[in-house]
């Protein structure tokens, strides 16, 4: 795997972890402003940096949460066990 | 419905073939406090869980549970992927092999299958939150086991990763056991 491509994938691993964070602790704490904002603006950056991603090395997701160029892409190597950070 | 999405939570790293390792981290897929136990335990006890909260951080965890049982599939895959017959031999990874090469398969360290029988799902809500903290606590101190068993840096970076989600679910699922504590005092009260 290319440099630039794993920055992004390192990138968007970050992201996503802190929302993952973010939603356990809002789970438990559902009328903390600050965490439910600090939420929403990882989520948009996730969202951002999916598509970029996606856009130069094709979908992350299945079952039509993402769209594919020609010919179907999901199918593509590398799978996560297979990347070598 | 769950949707796959094609990268792990967390980059699994090795510095090179480890088939003993490999073996000792197994038992976090399939044994007794492993990932997989912790997933299926969540994911059958939210159905009976009464309040907003509860229900939410079984699932949100139960589903962060199964991206951990990928990383450790991940990690067996890359520390035997390259093992030679000699290095199989010679790291008691014979006996495994003879049965199924190097597939992954949810068994702990010893070999013993997976099975329903680790976990628990009684409809008590308050002591199925009491095992959940047990079962979180226990599957810290296995990771504690793990990373003293290597000398690994880049694999004891992932293994130091899920045994700090192991203290996050903890704290979590204590503030969920005192929300359904209140709303059964509150039930009670009317
Ligand atoms: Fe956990």
């Amino acid at each position: 795997m290319n440099k630039e491509r794993l920055k992004m994938l390192l990138k968007l691993q970050e992201v996503e972890f802190a929302c993952i964070e973010l939603n356990l602790y809002l789970d438990t704490h559902p009328q903390d402003q600050m965490a439910l904002m600090k939420y929403n603006t990882c989520a948009y950056q996730l969202d951002v940096l999916k598509k970029q991603y996606e856009c130069m090395y094709g979908p992350i997701l299945n079952f039509g949460f993402s769209q594919s160029q020609y010919p179907f892409q999901w199918i593509e190597d590398p799978w996560p066990w297979e990347i070598e950070y | 419905m769950w949707i796959y999405e094609k990268k792990l939570e967390y980059p699994v790293r090795v510095s090179g073939c480890d088939p003993r390792m490999a073996q000792y981290v197994m038992t976090q897929l399939g044994g007794p406090d492993g990932e997989l136990s912790a997933a299926i335990r969540y994911l059958n006890q939210r159905y009976k869980m009464p309040t907003g909260k509860s229900k939410a951080l079984l699932t949100d965890i139960g589903t962060e549970e199964m991206a951990h049982v990928e990383m450790i599939q991940t990690m067996i895959y890359k520390l035997t992927k390259d093992a030679s017959i000699e290095e199989i031999k010679e790291n008691d990874m014979g006996a495994y092999y003879a049965i199924r090469d190097k597939a992954i398969y949810p068994a702990d360290s010893t070999g013993n299958p997976w099975t329903a029988a680790y976990i628990q799902s009684i409809g008590d809500v308050k002591a199925d939150l009491y095992e959940d903290l047990a079962a979180e606590q226990k599957a810290r101190a296995v990771y504690e086991n793990l990373l003293k068993l290597t000398d690994d840096p880049l694999l004891k970076d992932s293994l130091n990763f899920l045994r700090e989600r192991e203290l996050v679910h903890f704290k979590r699922f204590g503030e969920a056991l005192r929300d359904v504590e209140e709303y059964s005092q509150c039930k009670k009260h009317y």
